[in-house]
């Protein structure tokens, strides 16, 4: 069980930092989510089975994909700034 | 005159033909900065040079700078936690409290409640949770405010052809979705018998909702929750809470005799108001979370 | 001492590294879609020390199956509603951050922060 749970912590300080240094946004989110998994899990083991699923379903679902779809609302109107400028031209 | 213009902007508001982003941020999209001759000077001239220096250095320092303020950081709170009581250990003050002893022990007899965590939650704490309801809702009154937007008819045709293609989704999600539902309400309503309740119930289904319309399409499901059920929903289960609450505080704190007994431990009609105050939180977020997610996809309900 | 020092204390030690990465993300990095990253990662390690308060090693979750609830048997059930509470009002305020920074992008079209406070800059030598 020790060995579980210091595996976890380590692989939960790794995600932590690495989202923080990466450059790459659709990257660094794609690891926060599997940050707010391995939390999830951490709340299990600290036998708190009801943060373990709301965080499950919130942090790691819902806040996600809010995240994901600003991104790529911001990618779209990029797209189409550009697209408008090509015309304008 | 002022109250022509005020009915006006009512009625505009009714029939959902209110243009949000216009009144909340003056232009709509100032997509392309009007190139105007006479500010062609203006854009060349440095904006404050001696701010851009500091910026270039600051941004050439980042990394070592950042480095440097996390280790002061984590020793000046290591130094906070070494005052602390040992991970686990069963002698340190935040679990000898008598606030403790009693909501253990004397929980399951007041409250009903086999999960204790819902029982604080929804019946010893309950005006926090009513709070934590509120700032939900306030929360996506200002999603709405920053977000709503008309969308033109031909960005929404363009979205249904692209959704249109992707059978893969459309199978997982034929799957997926029923066990999704299922599951979201048997946490719902299990929230006094064991772990979940109403956010982590509502989580579920409204996530179940997000993967019908990413499969989908949004028009099906606008039939069940568009702009004007959104607001019934989540204002009578609001109310509701607030209501019932006050009922039960009522009664507790007189000791008058309540007709939601806490009941016999175990069985799913049990433990007073708090399935039915589980199902207005589940709904509260259920909805909530769904709006976020059609409010950022596509600017309206 | 120190090896015992961090044995003893992992979680709480895991919490404020994660929590000083968060608030140096949050208060360093210029791109506002990391500053929201930064805040929710700085969020749960606060929520992940709260919780660690409240375990107790070699008792269970709080949930009296037996109908005899001793205290020397669950673990403490404040910080898990507390915290619980939490997570969902973090929730609303990333949505909150991320609706501001959509309109931040739809009107400056872009999300540094620093070009965002040159643009700033501009309109107001321009309006005065």
């Amino acid at each position: 069980m020790d060995f579980i749970e210091i595996a976890l912590l380590i692989m939960l300080v790794i995600c932590g930092i690495s989202t923080c240094v990466t450059k790459n946004l659709l990257v660094s989110l794609i690891i926060f989510m599997a940050y707010s998994v391995i939390m999830s899990i951490i709340w299990a083991m600290l036998e708190a089975p009801d943060l373990a699923i709301t965080e499950a379903a919130v942090g790691a679902g819902v806040s996600s994909i809010l995240m994901f779809l600003s991104l790529k609302k911001i990618r779209d109107l990029k797209r189409k700034a550009e697209k408008d400028e090509e015309t304008e031209i | 005159m002022k109250r022509q213009r005020f009915k006006t902007w009512l009625s505009q508001w009714r029939e959902d033909r209110f243009d949000w982003t216009s009144e909340t941020m003056g232009e709509l999209h100032p997509s392309a900065p009007q190139a105007q001759p006479e500010d062609d000077a203006w854009r060349d001239r440095p904006v404050r040079r001696l701010y851009e220096g500091e910026l270039k250095f600051f941004r050439s320092t980042f990394s070592y700078m950042a480095a440097v303020l996390a280790f002061v950081m984590i020793f000046f709170l290591l130094r906070a936690v070494v005052e602390m009581p040992n991970f686990g250990s069963a002698d340190s003050p935040a679990s000898t409290s008598p606030v403790i002893k009693r909501y253990i022990e004397d929980g399951l007899k007041e409250t009903g409640a086999v999960n204790i965590v819902a029982g604080v939650i929804l019946d010893y704490r309950a005006f926090d949770t009513l709070g934590e309801s509120h700032v939900l809702f306030t929360a996506s009154v200002a999603v709405f405010i920053l977000l709503l937007q008309t969308v033109p008819e031909k960005e929404k045709e363009r979205e249904r052809r692209i959704l249109q293609d992707d059978l893969i989704l459309k199978k997982t999600a034929q799957v997926l979705i029923p066990l999704l539902v299922l599951f979201g309400i048997y946490v719902l309503l299990n929230g006094h018998l064991g772990p979940g309740g109403g956010f982590s119930g509502g989580a579920i289904i409204g996530s179940s909702f997000i993967l019908y319309s990413l499969a989908y399409g949004p028009e099906r499901l606008s039939s069940l929750i568009n702009m004007k059920t959104y607001r019934a929903i989540v204002v009578s289960a609001l109310f509701f809470y607030s209501l019932s609450k006050c009922y039960s505080f009522f009664c507790g704190a007189n000791h008058y005799e309540t007709i939601f007994g806490p009941g016999t431990p175990g069985a799913i009609f049990s433990a007073g108001l708090i399935m039915p105050l589980n199902v207005a939180v589940g709904m509260v977020v259920a909805c909530t979370m769904y709006g976020f997610y059609t409010v950022f996809k596509q600017g309206r309900l | 001492m120190f090896e015992e020092f961090f044995w003893n204390n992992r979680i709480q030690c895991v919490a404020v590294v994660l929590f000083a990465v968060g608030f140096v993300t949050l208060l360093l990095h210029r791109n506002l879609l990391k500053k929201v990253i930064g805040l929710n990662i700085m969020d749960t390690a606060a929520y992940l020390f709260l919780t660690s308060l409240g375990y107790i090693s070699g008792r269970t979750a709080p949930i009296i199956t037996d109908g005899a609830p001793a205290m020397e048997k669950y673990v403490n059930p404040l910080p898990a509603g507390l915290v619980l509470t939490g997570i969902v009002v973090s929730v609303s305020v990333t949505a909150v951050m991320l609706s501001l920074s959509l309109r931040l992008y739809r009107r400056y079209h872009t999300l540094n922060l620093d070009d965002i406070y040159q643009e700033i800059h501009r309109e107001q030598e321009r309006e005065p």
